[in-house]
């Protein structure tokens, strides 16, 4: 598509993702679980702008790798015996008769480390997943778009997002500071020494920033009399109240069935009632909002169209999405699961490029 | 456009108000400077303007506050965000978003400006303090400077009849405060905004200012033009205590004023020579660095410097911000990195030695040293110093008292004032004896008196023989203090020498004095008066 550089809605990449995720659940299938990574990292490759947080997709891989790692390793420490091909064998540590049911080491086969394996890559895909939606969308920026009425609290989150790595810099500061004075004592004396000056730091700091905001017009309330203000935010809590009690009614089967769908369509009334009340009181603007137009629908429907279409396997041929582990088989690629690869790395392409900024000059960055 | 009708605000737990019984009124495009000592109000003042006093900060406030005809009684900060611009004293603890252009446009989504004129006022404002190239920029990766003025485009774009600005300029080299104070007088002149500035460093906004508000210290204000307070007020910049030596009424406060009157100054100062200063010590080498080279990655920040610093001798280590004059100091001390080079002072290389011996050799004040202090009361930590520096008990708080005379035991380090705090850090350095010290930017939010006693202090120390660098933005305590200036940039030393050679002819590194008698090599007032008494 020839369309211009610019920035996608944030929420059409999460949603994106979120359907890659709900696809990479449906399956243990290695083949297709490693395709839907790969259709993740090429949207990531082509679509990711060179922001800061762009570059975290790579964390995520590692993250996922380590997740299949642990799994495999906790299959060959506790016992991975069920299973006729014996790869090999471990010299097994006798327990106590109390911990019967555990054993450690022993005997490892082949069906116990593929069904970990298939456990691990399952869950690191669907990590990969979020991960992709992370590294395209600035998750400030998707904080941005929560309801008016919860500006507040979203602020609120933003700034402590900001403040954690200033802490972190503090901490490194005062630390450094320490040897100075000979960096004497340890353990919670030095502890100490560098807790007290980082956190009074990031009282200071934060005091500074509330006042910055207060000053520059956050949380004006306009003229809205108090006793709406209160009405709303009193019905915004009810109603979540009210949703919880509800969920928990549908859940738990011995309470009365009275508690279960009512309260939570009752309550999800109200919060939104509360929502939409609080939110027209807020007057406030936003500047350059992400638009919402036709690649952001299509990077949707796919992220969707990814997750429908593995359910629909489910549904056709669900030998395709678990291969079976007792007989030993290898795992086959059906023609529904590709289908909904090529579905899912669509936007790589469907979408327009990011936007190219002046890159920060090296010295600065450091 | 701002009116202080009988203004008081006492705080809680305080004896005295912190301004007493204020009458004024700041008329519209004017450029008000607001001087007084440390703790005399300025901040208070300041802050009363846009409702922070007391909405924010507690206290009492008698009297009334009107701006543009609101109260501040009954609209608190955010109600006068359209009216008043207010920007603190570090502009990054301020800063709420990321990049400069979501910052600029924040106080604009606040007031529910409508969208297509958000972004017309972003475009100018971006225009205006000619930072269009940083639009993108992630906040934390811009210069002092740079980030100062996203500060006051942050609350410009705003378009507020009022603005406040809390010391713009006391965190910034030369040039950076000359690009701020020209933003700041763009604002007034081209823009008829009035403007409100609180700044110790009077040389560098007292020839701009239509006004000054001077806080004597009791609380009261005195209101008038910048030239007559100035010529009997107890705090003066250079040029100032120059004129009132001279003889001028009114004493000058520009450099072009200053040199236009000083012909006959210079005639009879013609035949003096400006006095030397005495050095302790035998001159030996204290500390010898050859080829250190810190990097961060991919950035170099000291690219092969070799130091040698000399026992009895002040160094003035200057360069505008990020030349890496901080990186040196610390891989001079040995606690921060060194990826090359040798430094050996007192025989070893003090990043080899323990902690704990490597101060022994050479001290380090770091920019902010209230890192350094952690415990309750100034009592324990001077007794937590003695014990660290394995020092005889009371050493510390014989040295306090030597620097900071009469500071109380029980008072908690943090309430002490910016010259107290630095005292108290200095004396817990100096318990360990080491004969090098090296101080980073020491005199940030210090007023004349304090940088007057300071000057003092490290003087005395280099008479008796401690090898000391200072890295300073303040051109005006260099003079007053170095004996040699070595100057930094982009990681090297691009000038060494002694401090008149140095500075005199420099146009950024030039203290008044030298800039108002060149080509005389004279570098302070009191040098001039000593010469003519």
């Amino acid at each position: 598509m020839g369309t211009l550089p610019r920035a996608v809605h944030p929420g059409a990449w999460w949603l994106w993702a979120l359907g890659l995720a709900t696809a990479a659940s449906r399956t243990t299938n290695p083949i297709v679980l490693a395709l839907i990574v790969a259709a993740a990292g090429a949207v990531v490759a082509r679509r990711r702008g060179d922001a800061p947080w762009a570059l975290a997709f790579r964390l995520y891989l590692m993250l996922g790798g380590l997740i299949v790692a642990s799994r495999l390793l906790f299959r060959v420490v506790f016992g991975g015996g069920g299973g006729v091909h014996v790869l090999f064998t471990l010299p097994e540590v006798p327990l106590p008769a109390w911990a019967a049911g555990i054993r450690l080491f022993g005997p490892v086969a082949a069906e116990e480390l593929l069904s970990g394996l298939y456990d691990g890559i399952r869950l690191a895909a669907m990590l990969i997943c979020l991960g992709a939606a992370n590294a395209l969308a600035n998750p400030k920026r998707l904080l941005k778009l929560v309801p008016a009425a919860l500006y507040e609290a979203g602020t609120a989150v933003i700034v402590a997002l900001s403040v954690a790595p200033q802490l972190a810099e503090s901490v490194l500061r005062v630390r450094r500071a320490r040897r100075l004075r000979g960096g004497a004592g340890k353990g919670v004396h030095a502890l100490r020494a560098i807790l007290l000056p980082v956190l009074a730091d990031a009282l200071d700091r934060s005091l500074t920033l509330a006042a910055a905001m207060d000053s520059r017009g956050y949380a004006r309330a306009g003229t809205t009399p108090r006793p709406v203000r209160l009405a709303g935010g009193a019905l915004v809590v009810g109603g979540l109240l009210g949703v919880c009690v509800g969920v928990y009614g549908l859940l738990d089967a011995t309470t009365p069935r009275a508690l279960g769908l009512p309260v939570l369509a009752g309550g999800g009334v109200a919060a939104a009632a509360g929502l939409l009340y609080g939110g027209r009181r807020v007057r406030r603007s936003r500047y350059r909002p992400d638009p919402w137009r036709l690649p952001e629908t299509l990077t949707a429907l796919c992220g969707a169209g990814a997750g429908a279409l593995l359910f629909a396997t489910a549904a056709v041929d669900p030998a395709d999405l678990y291969p079976s582990l007792s007989p030993l088989t290898w795992p086959q690629l059906g023609v529904l699961p590709a289908l909904a690869v090529v579905v899912a790395a669509a936007p790589g392409w469907l979408t327009p490029p990011p936007p190219a900024f002046a890159p920060v000059p090296a010295e600065v960055a450091a | 456009m701002i009116e202080f009708d009988r203004v008081s605000v006492t705080y809680a737990g305080a004896g005295a108000p912190a301004i007493r019984d204020v009458t004024l009124t700041v008329g519209e495009g004017e450029l008000c400077l607001v001087a007084g000592h440390t703790g005399t109000g300025k901040s208070t003042l300041l802050r009363a303007v846009n409702g922070l006093v007391p909405h924010f900060t507690g206290g009492t406030l008698a009297g009334r506050v009107t701006v543009d005809g609101r109260d501040t009684r009954t609209h608190p900060p955010r109600e006068l965000a359209d009216v008043v611009g207010y920007v603190g004293q570090d502009p990054l603890h301020g800063f709420v978003t990321d990049t400069v252009e979501e910052e600029l446009a924040y106080g604009l989504e606040q007031l529910a400006v409508p969208a297509p004129v958000m972004r017309k006022r972003v475009e100018e404002t971006l225009d205006l303090l000619g930072i269009a190239d940083l639009r993108h920029r992630p906040l934390r990766t811009l210069s002092g400077g740079q980030q100062q003025r996203v500060a006051i485009g942050a609350v410009l774009t705003a378009h507020p009849r009022v603005v406040v600005l809390d010391e713009p300029t006391s965190a910034l080299d030369p040039t950076a405060a000359e690009d701020v104070l020209a933003a700041i007088t763009r604002l007034v002149h081209d823009l008829g905004i009035t403007v409100l500035v609180a700044e110790h460093r009077l040389e560098r906004v007292a020839h701009a200012a239509d006004r000054l508000l001077y806080l004597a210290g009791d609380g009261t204000v005195v209101d008038g033009p910048p030239a007559d307070i100035l010529a009997t007020a107890a705090i003066a910049p250079p040029i100032v205590e120059l004129g009132r030596i001279a003889g001028w009424s009114p004493p000058p406060l520009s450099v072009r004023d200053a040199r236009r009157r000083a012909g006959p100054l210079r005639d009879r100062l013609a035949g003096h020579e400006p006095p030397t200063r005495d050095h302790g010590g035998d001159g030996t080498v204290g500390l010898r660095a050859t080829d250190v080279v810190v990097r961060y990655g991919r950035h170099v920040a000291v690219t092969g410097v070799d130091l040698d610093l000399h026992a009895g001798t002040v160094v003035a280590l200057m360069g505008r911000n990020g030349s890496g004059k901080s990186s040196l100091l610390w891989a001079l001390q040995g606690a921060g990195p060194r990826q090359r080079g040798t430094v050996t002072a007192g025989g070893a290389d003090p990043a080899a030695l323990k902690p704990a011996d490597a101060r022994r050799r050479v001290g380090l004040v770091p920019q902010t040293p209230a890192d350094l202090l952690y415990l309750d009361t100034v009592e324990a930590e001077c007794a937590a110093a003695d014990r660290e520096a394995a020092a005889s008990a009371g050493r510390c708080r014989a040295l306090l008292d030597g620097l900071a005379p009469g500071i109380p035991g029980d008072r908690h380090p943090r309430d002490l004032s910016e010259g107290q705090r630095l005292a108290l850090v200095l004396a817990v350095q100096l318990t360990a004896a080491p004969p090098v010290l090296l101080l980073d930017e020491p005199t940030r939010g210090l007023d004349y008196t304090a940088k007057h006693r300071f000057t003092g202090i490290v003087r005395d120390l280099a008479r008796r023989g401690t090898a000391i660098v200072v890295a300073t933005h303040d051109v005006e305590l260099v003079a007053a203090l170095a004996d040699r200036v070595v100057v930094m940039a982009q990681g090297e030393i691009v000038a060494d020498g002694p401090t008149a050679d140095i500075v005199v002819a420099s146009p950024t590194f030039a203290p008044q004095v030298a800039k108002v008698l060149h080509p005389q090599p004279w570098l302070t007032a009191a040098d001039v008066a000593e010469a003519l008494s």
